[in-house]
């Protein structure tokens, strides 16, 4: 770690916090306990934020349609456009939306994103949502919960509560993107930097 | 990207394909209840038309519009310009006013430059067709339409028809098909083909038939009778039987291929009504692709924080002086 420190760009060196198999349990209980809350299936549509909660919305639409035997509605939602810090960066390209088909009016709808940390890209999302359609009811399923919350969000369905500094960063690395299945924390370093 | 779009030759393969992503996404808008986006509130687009236009300025300010910036519409007829304002004096004015972009047609080639280089004004500018130089937004949308209905366009035979030597939209095309690695022809009488055609990247030909059999995409270009001033062919029934897009020609087209035209037609001459109206003809599809256009390069531009949008070398502030 001292020789990390010691070059200019330190690359942060990762620990794994959850495994593949840790993630697929997570991702089995978030399944059951959308469908325990909203007593089934019916009128519930996953919407995955890309990049990464695409794919964990349509891993948790399987379970569910494993468990319920019909098909789970689901679909991606771009907050790029909506994001509050886009002046600080160059334009970005977009990512996909995608809304099923019959779109959410009176459905409930449950967003999907890989880790929760300042709740900005939640709120992004529920301003995108809102120009979609007027859903039923909004929920949240996120495979990581950081904290360092910076706005009144909470998410209804966590895979894992992860207590971090600010210091320190949070990977998901998923199977359709990257090697393999794994969550990912950087060490924490002594001189701190991001 | 850059902070101004200007010429097609400004955007290089990376920078044309964004564009051509990004408003791919944004074409999705279109079907939803909400067709806008917060994403340039506070941002003020100026349309600066000192030629006239409907569908460019009407598509840039919907795209405008749809991205909530506030448009503000400038049109020469009833402005200072017909009192005898220069250029420089309202680029003056609109920066006083604080706009973000200006889009800007004029009859001059080259006063879309003009105004980006000149320390004018620190806004973007965006180039919506200057005299018979570039017009690269409709060069976008062309190669957008493209794109939707033959896929990668690296190979793809386009042929462009028509008044090349007055057309802003040959040039622009020509440019980007080719950055794109499509390959193009452009088809045209000798009078209406420009000097110095031969450094284009494109092939040419006199002649229309042969051009046809092969190609992917025929583009047909109105002849600008407005920018004549001298007889570039004998009679508009010849150009129109040499070089017109008719019923005969149309059946040589292969089974993919689309038929394209900027606009305005001229019906029954450069092409025939029923070939405009025909299943393969993309005309009016090419004006709502616009405005998805309009809007990613509009987002690009101004969407993100502009790295290089630092005072120009000689900017020098507007002073207080500024004509009315």
């Amino acid at each position: 770690m001292s020789s990390a420190s010691r070059s200019r760009v330190p690359t942060p060196a990762f620990r794994e916090v959850l495994d593949a198999s840790d993630i697929a349990r997570a991702l089995t209980r978030i399944a059951h306990e959308i469908l325990e809350r909203n007593k089934g299936s019916a009128g519930v549509i996953l919407l995955g934020i890309p990049t990464r909660g695409v794919p964990l919305a349509t891993r948790i639409a399987a379970v569910m349609a494993g468990v319920e035997g019909v098909e789970i509605a689901t679909g991606s939602l771009d907050i790029t456009m909506y994001r509050d810090d886009l002046r600080l960066h160059p334009a970005r390209a977009l990512e996909p939306t995608d809304i099923p088909t019959g779109g959410i009016d009176d459905a409930t709808v449950v967003l999907v994103d890989d880790v929760l940390f300042s709740g900005r890209t939640i709120r992004a999302a529920l301003d995108a949502l809102n120009d979609v359609g007027r859903p039923a009811a909004v929920q949240l399923a996120v495979l990581v919960d950081r904290g360092h919350r910076q706005l009144p969000i909470r998410a209804d369905f966590v895979g894992k509560n992860l207590p971090t500094s600010l210091s320190e960063t949070v990977q998901v690395r998923l199977r359709e993107y990257d090697d393999k299945d794994a969550v990912m924390i950087s060490i924490s370093d002594a001189s701190g930097s991001r | 990207m850059k902070h101004h779009l200007l010429s097609s030759a400004d955007l290089t393969r990376e920078d044309a394909l964004l564009v051509l992503d990004t408003a791919a996404e944004l074409l999705s808008l279109s079907d939803r209840p909400i067709k806008k986006l917060p994403t340039l509130r506070g941002r003020t687009v100026v349309n600066l038309f000192f030629e006239d236009s409907t569908r460019t300025r009407i598509s840039f300010e919907a795209a405008a519009k749809r991205l909530s910036a506030d448009v503000i519409n400038f049109s020469a007829k009833g402005s200072s310009v017909s009192k005898g304002e220069s250029l420089k004096d309202t680029a003056l004015t609109l920066e006083a006013m604080g706009a973000d972009a200006v889009v800007i047609r004029h009859s001059a080639s080259g006063a879309p430059h003009r105004l980006a280089n000149s320390g004018w004004v620190r806004s973007s500018v965006v180039n919506a067709g200057d005299g018979t130089h570039e017009h690269p937004t409709q060069a976008l949308l062309d190669a957008f339409t493209m794109r939707r209905h033959l896929g990668d366009l690296d190979g793809r035979r386009v042929t462009i028809v028509g008044d090349v030597l007055h057309s802003r939209v040959a040039r622009s095309n020509a440019l980007l098909l080719s950055t794109l690695g499509a390959d193009v022809t452009l088809v045209a009488p000798p009078t209406l083909l420009p000097v110095g055609v031969d450094t284009w990247p494109v092939q040419t030909s006199y002649e229309l038939d042969s051009a046809l059999d092969k190609c992917d995409a025929v583009m047909m270009l109105r002849v600008q009778a407005e920018r004549m001033d001298a007889a570039f062919f004998p009679s508009a029934r010849e150009y129109s039987r040499r070089y017109g897009l008719d019923d005969r020609r149309f059946r040589r087209l292969q089974e993919h291929a689309i038929v394209m035209h900027p606009g305005p037609m001229n019906r029954g001459m450069e092409i025939s009504a029923d070939v405009a109206d025909s299943a393969r003809s993309v005309i009016v599809e090419q004006v709502t692709n616009g405005v998805a256009v309009r809007m990613a390069v509009l987002y690009l531009l101004l969407g993100g924080a502009d790295l290089s949008r630092t005072d120009p070398p000689d900017f020098d502030p507007p002073k207080a002086e500024v004509v009315s």
